[in-house]
């Protein structure tokens, strides 16, 4: 059975701004789906909706089959979703090693043993090791997570995301920010993540270059709404995505 | 003191001081045998371990409360009240303990639960109400708690100053039930220290940190936030009501001013911060230094005047008269805090990484 990640009519109101409006989408492993749109399309809080940092107004996320609407943020990420933030999101007073391992521990479903000392947790450590190595991050193991630079934060939160080992992985802009030549080595970790086939992959990207050699399809919100999804071609080829990338409103072109 | 949790010291100078300190605890009976020396040294031993308590909370998982002081009033009560009604057995101990401990954890988990899973300010909030209403519950049902002044008992025979247990003649010093106490005091103080510090290097204790440096990004680990705050805050809780039963087995007494008001909770308050906040460690040398100073700085003032008037030097003997302890004590706080933002902890361990 494969797993399936789903959203239905997930809708989300802040006042009178609907931010998401009745999105229904299927995501499918070993499936990279990048999420596009202008600014204050509502791609952010979309994710938000579905990790569970916020409560839809109406709809439903559902994973595995499974209603997962009423879980928190913890149980959502237990049941299998992993979330890198676009802000970076880190413990900036622990070391870089620690960061990682706290996601290591929390994977393993470690969540209140208090009589062992971490040290002894050989497998924890060797886990938490060879991510660091993974992402290149192994020489700056024992800096603190505020002093390491931009890049290398942004990998840093990609490899707490990776620790947890989910089924759906959701990369918000994992490359906002990064240096020219910081940028390919977190492209080829998400191309990586692609050959597991098991894998559901969400990706919030404004580089359509990025995009374009990354997704194997495109959705395309728009004020909330999903305006279009398909093959990535396809969908950065038609007026809507070049009229929404232009600024201009949808709908008149839209058949 | 790297026993048990894999978290040594670190640092030459801290673990000297930590030894010397230690040590000389283990041997107030026979270096300073008086009985003020005697007070001070268990004084420091019980808030080493109630302050380590604290810094559980504040130190690690960045929780501001209020309501420790209560805790330390309900195991100094739960032990005095259960000795005065039933009389001095050992019995009578064991129904304060069985009695106190369970009473301190329930409330922390109440209020924890209650209040831990919204903003950090209404946890210090509704701390401070409940430890305010305890307060004055204790000083109003005078028929329980003996009111504002308290309640004063007996100990089992075994722990009272006239039982000999080895006399001068054949050691060259007198081992009484005072003796034995300390060494209660002492021994319990030691092994909640010690398994403070396990409990902060374990995966949980880990957790308490991530909480205090980003809770959101903690839950999106898949951590659920409110219990991992609510079991430290009853660990802590139960901590402190040991070290309130440690209190009233040392003084033969419990009242509101030596084991519930406000001002000692300042004093918790400093010496984790005095310390170092986050370390465990800091809780020994805060509550040493802080204690010292509390008993030794006056009669140290004294003489240092004395010395000044005789020498003749202007302004010096007036600025160190003994009434003006208060003042330096709150200079001596204000430079400590100013000078090692880290706490003593902190300053010792930063030039090792």
């Amino acid at each position: 059975m494969s797993v399936t990640l789903e959203t239905r009519d997930l809708t989300i109101r802040f006042g009178g701004h609907v931010a998401v409006n009745r999105v229904s989408c299927v995501f499918r492993p070993g499936e990279l789906t990048a999420i596009v749109g202008p600014n204050g399309a509502g791609k952010t809080t979309y994710f938000n909706l579905i990790s569970g940092q916020l409560r839809p107004t109406v709809g439903q996320v559902l994973l595995a089959g499974d209603d997962i609407t009423r879980l928190s943020a913890p149980l959502r990420t237990r049941a299998g979703l992993g979330r890198a933030f676009q802000l970076t999101n880190l413990f900036p007073n622990l070391s870089v090693e620690e960061n990682v391992r706290l996601a290591v521990q929390a994977a393993a479903g470690v969540h209140y043993d208090m009589l062992r000392p971490w040290m002894k947790r050989a497998d924890l450590i060797a886990r938490a090791d060879a991510i660091l190595e993974e992402v290149a991050l192994a020489s700056r193991r024992a800096v603190a997570a505020t002093a390491l630079s931009h890049g290398d934060q942004r990998k840093l939160e990609v490899a707490l995301m990776m620790a947890l080992e989910p089924k759906v992985f959701m990369f918000d802009e994992p490359t906002a920010g990064m240096s020219v030549d910081e940028v390919p080595v977190v492209l080829d970790l998400i191309a990586r993540l692609k050959r597991d086939t098991s894998k559901i992959i969400l990706l919030v990207e404004h580089k359509m270059d990025v995009v374009r050699s990354l997704a194997d399809r495109i959705i395309v919100l728009h004020n909330g709404q999903l305006v279009a999804d398909g093959e990535p071609a396809a969908v950065i080829a038609s007026p809507i995505v070049q009229e929404a990338y232009l600024g201009i409103a949808p709908g008149k072109t839209a058949a | 003191m790297m026993l048990l949790s894999g978290d040594p010291p670190r640092g030459r100078v801290l673990s000297a001081l930590l030894i010397v300190i230690v040590l000389a605890l283990a041997l107030t009976p026979f270096l300073f045998p008086g009985a003020k020396a005697m007070n001070v040294a268990a004084k420091i031993c019980i808030f080493a371990a109630l302050v380590a308590s604290y810094d559980l909370l504040l130190g690690y998982t960045g929780t501001v409360s209020f309501a420790h002081t209560m805790f330390y009033g309900i195991g100094s009560y739960a032990l005095a009240i259960a000795l005065y009604g039933m009389g001095p057995t050992w019995s009578a101990v064991a129904v304060g303990l069985v009695v106190g401990l369970p009473v301190a954890a329930m409330l922390a988990l109440g209020i924890g639960l209650f209040s831990l899973r919204v903003q950090a300010i209404f946890f210090a909030m509704i701390t401070l109400a409940v430890a305010s209403a305890f307060l004055v519950l204790a000083s109003q049902l005078s028929w329980l708690t003996g009111g504002e002044d308290g309640r004063s008992f007996r100990l089992p025979e075994l722990l009272r100053p006239g039982t000999v247990l080895l006399s001068k003649d054949t050691l060259g010093f007198e081992i009484n039930g005072r003796t034995l106490t300390y060494y209660i005091v002492f021994a319990a103080s030691g092994a909640m220290i010690l398994a403070l510090l396990r409990i902060v290097n374990s995966p949980f204790g880990r957790v308490l940190q991530a909480i205090r440096e980003n809770p959101f990004r903690a839950e999106a680990l898949g951590y659920r936030t409110v219990f991992h705050l609510t079991y430290a805050n009853c660990i802590s809780a139960l901590v402190a009501a040991c070290a309130g039963v440690l209190n009233a087995l040392w003084l033969r007494y419990a009242g509101p001013d030596t084991s519930l008001s406000f001002s000692i909770m300042i004093d918790i308050l400093l010496m984790v911060v005095i310390g170092g906040m986050g370390t465990i460690y800091g809780a020994i040398l805060g509550a040493t230094i802080f204690i010292l100073a509390q008993n030794y700085l006056q009669a140290l003032m004294g003489a240092a005047s004395r010395a000044a008037g005789e020498i003749g030097l202007p302004l010096l003997p007036g600025l160190l008269h003994p009434d003006r302890w208060l003042l330096w004590l709150g200079l001596l706080f204000i430079a400590s805090v100013y000078f090692f933002p880290t706490g003593i902890v902190g300053r010792l361990r930063a030039p090792a990484k």
